[in-house]
Formats: structure tokens, sequence, C-alpha cells
């Protein structure tokens, strides 16, 4: 319907005459959806109570405070055992989501990006062997790439009694990677200090770099000279307090390694599945950002005489990220949402432990669910907010 | 258009699937509908399983088949839904099947809590360990500091961590969702035990190219009473279901089977006659026809000849009657008189 | 060769043939493979890679594999060392049961047109050469109906029970719904998120981000046991129909996002130049606008599909049984107990397939649709 602006002249009813206004109409329509999403919504919740009623279920997170009685062995941040709360068991598995979540888009990015590259390599036998490789794992459902590296860890790593052993400290078995753990000693916050006020030492050397960079056009090894003061004074710190730190290796007693450092087979598996499922999808997203990139950028560069790998570094990489970081941020929800398969291999996240047994135990799907929700919703957002602010960071300034 | 007319649109036409629920009597559902709707697994060993055809098979199978022939006259006329551990309940409760069979234990929380009602036990297991013999392990109170695999979904994890902390042994929990990555980890060594029903625990070890390099343990930390269960607040319903598994067992204990069924009819003990339907009423007051036992009997036989045929020692998975075994053979199966 | 002593005037050289390490074999294998000390050592990883997975597995899945047996024991009686090939009588045994699931043996001719049907109604969808394409894409756009009277039945045909669906079958219906109901509700969607009304917006932003936001399988845990609590009281309705539905909104949401990043690729010339010609909203997006945009988004749009296709394994999360969950069900055979590996190797070739051939037309596309410059 056109816009009629005159109003002296219509003749029309006067709701005829208020649909005809654009703003009017506008608002009518505004008005009347909300109505009736409020009233979809006020709906939905009369039943929730009636049918909760019926079957005389209660919503409360009450359930929460309760023991949650099952055991989880993987809580690597916080105490667990079996008398914890269920709201505990629910804080295990919402770390153990954000570990595998976080160390999965490190792994992901940095497999991404090497398999795009060499998506794009001149040696033919490579450039097809990823590209079977890529299509292959693209085009099977993760779940069952989840299953089929968990098989591998457990079956092709040798049992802890064949333990793979290096310098009798560092141990590969199907039970996980064994490696000695740091135990400070007195005196050890000597050195943790001194490493703190190195490490902002550096970051404020960086800084005036820069400045002087821009400023004057001299450059520094910033990096070598950095490196150089953080090891330094940590190393001088250390050896000058007496060197305060001892390890404590892992040994093979009963059943299993005890002491040091673990890192369980169901993590590693279900880490590298995610991983490289999505660094597939990254890798077709590298590649098309280094070819949106024209070559006659690489030909400027060669022309004012940067070598080939500054001239990656400096011109192709910044522009190519611009294509490449916004379809990025989806693939990292798209791990972080496939971590929620986990249970599969036994890897405790939240949704194997509220969502799963918990929810098992208690039979308060409602609440278990929203809290799984919610988990995964503010994971999510922020993902997108981080990946936002940086796309904004990277984003090409136009005049 | 807006978006919110879409999804209107999309309810408006989801509305037309919809139907109204059950209102009567689960039984006059049934008959009504022809089909006996039963909740089971996805497939559990022995107990639920797809055959070739498609055609499903077990013990819990049976005992909804013996339910459809007690009920509509026809083993065949069954419906399997096809549950998980987390969807069953809930499944029987918005009464998208009309009884589960599906190898539940029966406890305090889900008899209340969960607003089921149960109809005694068809098969009395347990939570047992399973280690490979050359770990020269004997007793449960050895695995101190052992991984242990767990089939999750169940009551087992509560069992297993209640075991060891209440005789201050620690251990490391892999909770794995499906009885093959279970039986996988197991078998690379990823775990030192096993652990689940001992049911479950002997179909997995039967599928060991050598069964006899694993021992399960003779310690059963748990009790598993496995039993069928309805929607709470029908009666008639849940006199039936209760009554078909005890027509099952008293059959056993009578000595009726599929072969002698007819014969049975001419027997002079007066429980068989009425059980067979030839003497009273019983079928009736039960809402049933005068032949319902009979057909049970026909259709899958008495409660020893399903166990066997279908989990017992002849078959893969190999199991002992054990505690299953009629209590006149030590046992606890126990069927109150039909009188 | 030329001899060396040989003496030419300037520019008279004859032309030589490219020295030997050029061309053939050596020479494809010097540029190709061994072109830079980096290359030679990536060569050699490839090729060692190969080397240690191709022979085992190809071993395992063919050479030492058994086609026909009624047990598992006997399968692996069969090898010379058990369990050291892929025992694919299992599959075999139960292909049917693997692509039709529970539906009823007499009336699978009905599953089968429908297959038929699919595909006749799927070629114009690809081929824009085809005489006749809109026709036929009007009766692609009424397909899903035609095949949902077929396959549940009703208006004379048996009736059939959704609980009987399973297997590929299963994951056709899921993937063909889901797919063709939710890019108009995605376009519906992405045209809500650009409205100037706030509400719409508001409404359709929350929407999409929340539905993107969560992991399906717990849409699909809402859709199996928890939408009954807000539903009036006593309704029920078909288990498939609400999964169906939350797959259809789950990839509408993805569609959505597709489809904005087309509408914001058009430019503003285009919707100026509609409203001065005074199309009104409709007739500006649908003449105009959506032609434009659709096209640039279809590569996306085929990618959001194949995401879907591959997402509907997870129904076996909530008890329903497509090829994976028909897989795992047979495992509990008691004959048959322990052949996980060559279930999930056949379900993986399946989805493979299916998925492979999607992306390599998503591929044709995109190369179709390139207008621009090629380097």
């Amino acid at each position: 319907m056109a816009v009629v602006t005159g109003t002296g002249s219509d003749t029309r009813n006067p709701i005829a005459r208020l649909w005809g206004n654009k703003k009017a109409r506008s608002v009518i329509v505004q008005i009347v959806t909300m109505a009736v999403v409020f009233g979809v919504l006020a709906l939905l919740y009369r039943n929730v109570v009636v049918n909760l009623a019926a079957i005389g279920k209660e919503f409360s997170f009450d359930f929460l405070n309760a023991p949650s009685a099952y055991d989880i062995t993987f809580s690597p941040f916080i105490e667990y055992n079996s008398r914890s709360t269920h709201l505990r068991a629910a804080a295990v598995g919402i770390l153990n989501t954000l570990l595998v979540a976080s160390c999965g888009i490190v792994l992901a990015t940095v497999m991404g990006f090497i398999m795009g590259v060499l998506r794009l390599s001149k040696n033919w036998l490579v450039n097809r062997t990823v590209y079977c490789f890529l299509e292959f794992t693209r085009n099977v459902p993760v779940l069952l790439h989840i299953l089929f590296i968990h098989g591998l860890v457990v079956t092709q790593l040798p049992v802890p009694k064949q333990a793979m052993n290096f310098a009798d400290s560092f141990f590969l078995t199907n039970r996980g990677f064994f490696f000695p753990a740091p135990v400070p000693e007195a005196g050890f916050w000597i050195v943790a200090t001194v490493f703190a006020i190195s490490v902002v030492f550096v970051i404020a050397f960086g800084r005036w770099a820069k400045k002087v960079q821009d400023e004057t056009g001299r450059t520094y090894p910033v990096f070598w000279i950095s490196t150089g003061a953080i090891v330094a004074a940590t190393a001088v710190a250390f050896l000058a307090a007496g060197m305060p730190l001892s390890w404590e290796a892992p040994a093979l007693k009963g059943f299993n390694f005890k002491g040091g450092v673990a890192i369980k087979p169901e993590f590693i598996a279900l880490w590298l599945a995610l991983s490289y499922y999505t660094s597939c999808f990254i890798a077709e997203i590298v590649r098309a950002g280094i070819l949106a990139v024209s070559y006659g950028q690489t030909e400027a560069a060669y022309a004012v005489g940067l070598r080939p790998n500054r001239t990656l570094q400096l011109i192709i990489i910044p522009q190519a990220l611009r294509v490449i970081v916004p379809p990025l941020a989806s693939q990292y929800l798209n791990l972080t949402k496939n971590s929620s398969l986990a249970i599969a291999i036994g890897y405790m996240d939240v949704v194997a432990t509220i969502g799963g047994i918990s929810l098992m135990q208690t039979g308060k799907e409602m609440e278990t669910m929203m809290i799984v929700m919610l988990t995964y919703l503010v994971f999510s957002l922020i993902i997108a907010g981080f990946m936002n602010w940086y796309n904004k960071k990277m984003a090409l300034v136009e005049r | 258009m807006k978006p919110i007319h879409a999804i209107a649109a999309a309810a408006a036409v989801a509305a037309l699937a919809l139907s109204a629920a059950a209102t009567a009597g689960t039984l006059d559902d049934v008959k009504a509908r022809g089909v006996l709707r039963c909740v089971v697994s996805t497939g559990i060993p022995g107990f639920a399983y797809p055959d070739a055809n498609g055609v499903w098979k077990g013990f819990d199978i049976d005992f909804c088949r013996a339910t459809a022939a007690a009920v509509l006259g026809d083993p065949k006329k069954i419906k399997e839904v096809t549950a998980t551990g987390k969807t069953r309940f809930t499944l029987l409760n918005a009464g998208e099947g009309d009884v589960l069979w599906r190898n539940t234990t029966i406890t305090f929380s889900r008899d209340v809590g969960v607003k089921l009602r149960f109809h005694g036990v068809n098969y009395y297991d347990g939570q047992g360990f399973m280690v490979k013999k050359s770990a020269g392990i004997k007793s449960a109170t050895e695995l101190d500091g052992a991984s242990i695999c767990i089939q999750t979904g169940t009551t087992t994890e509560l069992n297993l961590a209640d075991y060891f902390h209440s005789n201050n042994m620690k251990y490391e929990a892999v909770t794995i969702e499906t009885n093959d990555e279970a039986r996988q980890n197991y078998v690379a060594g990823r775990c030192d035990v096993y652990t689940t029903d001992a049911s479950g625990l002997a179909a997995t070890r039967s599928t060991f190219a050598n069964p006899d390099d694993h021992v399960i343990l003779p310690e059963i930390i748990s009790k598993e009473p496995l039993g069928p269960a309805t929607r709470q607040g029908d009666a008639q319903w849940s006199d039936i279901i209760t009554w078909v598994l005890n027509a099952t067992i008293t059959a056993e204990e009578k000595g009726i089977t599929q072969a002698n069924l007819d014969d049975m009819k001419n027997s002079k003990d007066p429980e068989v006659l009425r059980l067979l339907g030839v003497e009273g009423n019983q079928g009736k007051e039960l809402g049933l026809s005068k032949d319902w036992a009979y057909n049970i009997i026909k259709a899958v036989g008495n409660y020893g000849e399903i166990f066997e045929r279908n989990i017992g020692v002849k078959t893969p998975i190999g199991l002992e009657r054990g505690l299953n075994a009629l209590w006149t053979n030590g046992g606890l199966q126990y069927s109150p008189p039909f009188r | 060769m030329a001899e060396a002593t040989q003496a030419y005037e300037v520019g008279r050289h004859p032309e030589l043939p490219p020295p030997r390490s050029e061309v053939g074999v050596l020479g494809w294998l010097k540029h190709n493979l061994f072109s830079s000390p980096f290359n030679v050592v990536l060569t050699l990883l490839v090729v060692w890679f190969l080397w240690t997975v191709i022979p085992p597995l190809f071993e395992w899945m063919v050479l030492n594999s058994v086609w026909t047996a009624d047990t598992r024991k006997e399968c692996w009686a069969r090898m010379a060392v058990p369990e050291d090939g892929a025992c694919w009588a299992f599959i075999k045994g139960r292909i049917q049961l693997f692509i039709y699931g529970f539906y009823p043996h007499p009336l699978r001719w009905r599953v089968n047109l429908s297959f038929v049907l699919l595909v006749l109604a799927i070629v114009p969808v690809l081929y824009d050469k085809l005489p006749g394409r809109k026709y036929a894409l009007w009766y692609a756009a009424a397909f899903p109906f035609i095949a949902g009277w077929l396959l549940v039945g009703g208006f004379g045909l048996t009736p059939v029970d959704t609980d009987q669906f399973g297997g590929i079958l299963l994951t056709l219906i899921i993937g063909v719904t889901g797919i063709s109901f939710s890019l108009p509700i995605g376009i519906l969607l992405a045209l809500g998120r650009r409205s100037t009304m706030l509400v719409p917006r508001v409404l359709c932003v929350l929407f999409i981000e929340f539905i993107r936001g969560v992991p399906l399988i717990t849409l699909l845990f809402v859709a199996a046991t928890m939408l009954n609590y807000f539903l009036p009281p006593g309704t029920v309705f078909d288990l498939l129909v609400r999964v169906l539905i939350m797959v259809t909104l789950f990839s509408a949401a993805y569609i959505a996002e597709v489809v904005r990043g087309g509408l914001q690729a058009i430019p503003r010339g285009q919707f100026e130049a509609a409203d001065s010609l005074g199309l009104t909203y409709f007739q500006a997006h649908l003449t105009i606008v959506l032609p434009q945009a659709l096209k640039i988004s279809i590569p996306g749009i085929v990618n959001t599909f194949i995401g879907l296709y591959k997402d509907t394994t997870l129904v076996l999360i909530i008890g329903m049984l497509d090829p994976l969950g028909i897989g795992r069900a047979s495992l509990a055979d008691p004959v048959w107990l322990g052949l996980a590996r060559e279930v999930y190797i056949f379900v993986a070739l399946f989805f493979f397939i299916c998925c492979f051939s999607m992306s390599r037309y998503s591929l044709y596309l995109e190369r179709k649709l390139h207008t621009g410059h090629n380097y």
C-alpha cells in the first residue's frame, strides 16, 4: 500500500484511514503482535502450571542442594565427590564443557589454518590428501567422529602396565596422559612475583617500541627482548630463591597411575574429534579467505621489496582475516554445541551431569534442561560478543 | 506477514495432528484401538531387539506379547514404542504407551515420585562386576583404585558410588552411554572393571571371543527388581498387567507349557482349570475373555519358557535362572494363587 | 640431443625438447611433490601416513571381510583370525531394516514410490534447464505433502503409524521435511530481523539467537519429553511431528542468518529503485530483493541443509531409530552382539554419500553463480 498523505480528501471510514497511515498501521501491527505473543506465553505458562499440578510435580530448584550421589572422576577445577550437591555436579559439568570447548576452539583454529593453507599447496599429493580428508570428515555426522577417535585412543594406546614411558615421568596410556605435577615450596612466591613484574615490563616495553616505530620508524627486536627478559628474570629469581619447586612424578600403583597430572582419554578423544571436525570447516573458510585477497596485493608487496613471509604476515593474512573472522564465529559456536555429545564416550560435560544423571535421579526435566540451555546460551553470547569485538577491531578503516 | 504468523500457521498445521488423549480406561482404549502399545527399549541384548525382518524379540517383548494375547487374543497385535532411559517415563505418562515393559528397576522414587504403578517383578537383577581373569581378582573388595566402566542412564552410578563410599574405597568412574562403547573400553583395558546389571554383564561376556577369560565377581551390590509399569489411577489395567505376569509364573509352577496346554485343560487341579478358563469366571472379572491365560501360554509359553527362549543357558546370553527360579526351586519367582 | 659443438647463428637455434627432468612423470613428480625441502618432508609424511592407514583398513574392510553368515560366531569362524575382518553379513542381512525401519512389509511399495517421487522432485530443483521446469517446481513444492500422504496413509490408504518409520526412511523424512519447510520460515525470519518495526525485529532476533545458541539435542529432548507440559492438558500429538517441528525451527534459524547475509549484500539502490517504482513491501521483496538475495545465499543454504541432514542422527537420543539407532538396536540381537564397528562404518558411508553429493552440488552452483573474476 502506497503511503497516503492527503488527509483532507480521504473519505474512507476512520478505521480504513488509520490502516492507510503507514505509521499508525505499524503501531497497530506491533501492538497486536505483542498482545498475541504475551497471550501465547501466558497460555503456555498456565498449561505448565496445570500440567505439573496434574502429575504432582512442582517447579523448584531445591533439588540442587541435595546430594548428587554419583561420582564424576574428571573434575580438574573443583573438588567433587558423590556426597556433593547437584549444584556442584552442574558446576563440574559446566566447567568441563568450557574446558573442552575452549581447548577445542584453539586446536581447531590452528588445524584449520594449517589445512586451509595445505589445501592451497602446490604439492599435489598433500593437496589431494587434505582434500579427501576434508570432504570425508565434513560429510559424516560428528557423533561418528567422536566414537571413532575414542575407539582409536582406547584401543591403540597401551594399557597402564605397558605404558609408553618418557624419562620415567611422562606416561602415555589408554587411561590418559600422565605427567609430573609442579609442587611449589616455600619461597616460590618470589619467583612468581618476579615473573609477574617481568610480564608487566614486557607489555610496557612492547607499547613503547610500537610508539617509537610509529613516530620514528625505528624497530626493535621486540620478540627476542621480551622473551629474554621474562626467561632470564624468572630463571635468576628461581636460582636465587633456591629452586623452590619440586615435581611430583606419576607412578603406577595398583590399577592406575597415582600422582602427577592426568589428562583423561575421554577428554583427549572428544577434544581431538571436535577439533578436527570443526577444523575442516575452518580450513574451507581460511582457503576462501586467502583466495579472496587479490593477487595484486602480493605483487604490490613484492614490488615494494617485502620478502614472501613478511608479505604473508603483513599483507595477506590481515586482509584475509576480515573475510575469515565472521564465519569463524559460527564454527566456534558449533564446536561448543557439538561438545554436548560428550556422554557418548563418557566425558562428563554439562549435558552428561546435570542434564543426564541428575535429571534421571530427580526427574526434574524442566529445571535441569533450563540450566543446560542457559549454559549454552551464555557460552554462545560470550563467543559471539568476543568475535564481534575482534571483527570490529580487524575491520577495514574506510576513509 | 509476520514471522509470528508463520509460527502460528505452523502450529495450526501441527494441531491437525493433535488427538484427544486417553480419557476412558486404558483397557477400553486398547480394545478400541486393536493394538497394544508397549514402551520398550531401543535395544538391550536378550531383552528387546529387532531381528533381521524388523520383528522385535526378547524377554520384555515376549511379556508385551503375552499382554496383547490376554487383552486382544492375538500376540501379534503389539506396537513397540522405543524409548531411551531418559524418555521412557515421560512417554508412558504422556499416554504414548499403554504399558512399560522395559527393563525398569522398581524404586521408591519411581513408584511414588514419578507417579508410576509397578506390578510385580519379571526379572530379579542386581548390579555386578566383571573383570579379566588375568587380573587375578576374586572379590569386589580388591577393587580399590580401579577404573570402572559404567553404562549410564540407570541406577548404576548411584549403587556404585554408595558401594565404594561405604567400603571406603576409591575408583575412577568412566560413565558411558551405550553398552557397545563401554564394552570396547573394557576390552581395550581402559577400565579394569565393567559394571552393570548381572544380566547385562552376562550378555556382554557372551560377545567376547573367549568368554572364559572374564569372570563375574561374586558380589552383587544392588537389588534391581525389573518390572512392568503403568500410569497411576487405572486400577483395572493395573490388575491385568499384574495377573498377566502371575499367569506365566503360575503356569510354570503348575507345569503348563505351550506343548501340553490343551491336555492341561483336562487337568484335575482346580487352579489350572480356573487359570485356563475351563472353570470359574476370572477372565470376565478382569474385563478380559474367558481364555485370556490360555492365550498367553499359547502365544509365549510359561515364565520358564520365556526365560529359556530369550536369555537362558542355551541362548548366547546364557543366564542361569538363579533368583529367577521358582520359589519351589530356591528362587524368588512366586505368584499369588489364582483363587 | 644436438651436438654441443655445433654452432648456430644467433636466433637460429632449433627448439629443443624440454629437459627430461621437467616433463613426464619425473617432471610432474619434481614440480608437484618435491619442489622444495619442505615439500619433500610433507610428501614423505603423507606417503607414510597413507601407507600406515590404507592397507590395514583395506584388509579389514575388503580382503578379510565376510559377506555370508548367520551369526557373529559363524562370521568370525570364517576368518583366519577372529575379528580380523569386517562382518558385512550382519549389515547385509539387515539392509531392509536399515532402509525401511519397521514399515509394514506389504506396504513397502509406498516407501519405494516415495523414493522415486523424491528423485523426480529433486531433479527440477537441481537443474534449471529442464523443459517445463515451472510445473515441475510446483510438483516439487507439493512433494512433501504427497509423500506424507503416501507414507502415513489415510484418505484411502492403510494408515501406518509414524513410530514404525525408521532407518534411512526416517532420515529422509526428517531431512526433506526440515529442508522444505525451514526455507520459507527462514526467509520470513530473515525479513523479520531486518524489519523496521521494533516488535517483530526483537522477536525474530530473540528466536534466532535462542535456537542458534542451544544444541539440537536439548531441543529434541524438549520435544520428546517436555513439550506436552506446554500444551493444553490432555493433548498428545505424534512424536515424529514434534521432532519435525523442532528440526524445522532449528534449521530455519540458521537459514535465516544465511538469507540475512544475502539480503545485506543487496545494494541499497535496489530497494530505492523498487520504492521509486511505487512497489509495496511485498512486491518489492518478491520480485526484486529476494530473487537476488536467495541466489547469493544458495551455497550457504545448501551447507545448512547438509548440516541439518547430518544432525538427523541425533534423534536416536530420544529413542527414534534412524540408521545409527537401527544399527545399535540390531547390535542387541544376542547372536550378533559386538559388531559396532561395522554399523558405524556403514552409517558413516551412507551419510558421506548423501552429504558429499549435496556439497558437490553446492560447489557446482557456486561456480555457476560466480560471475566475477577468477584467479
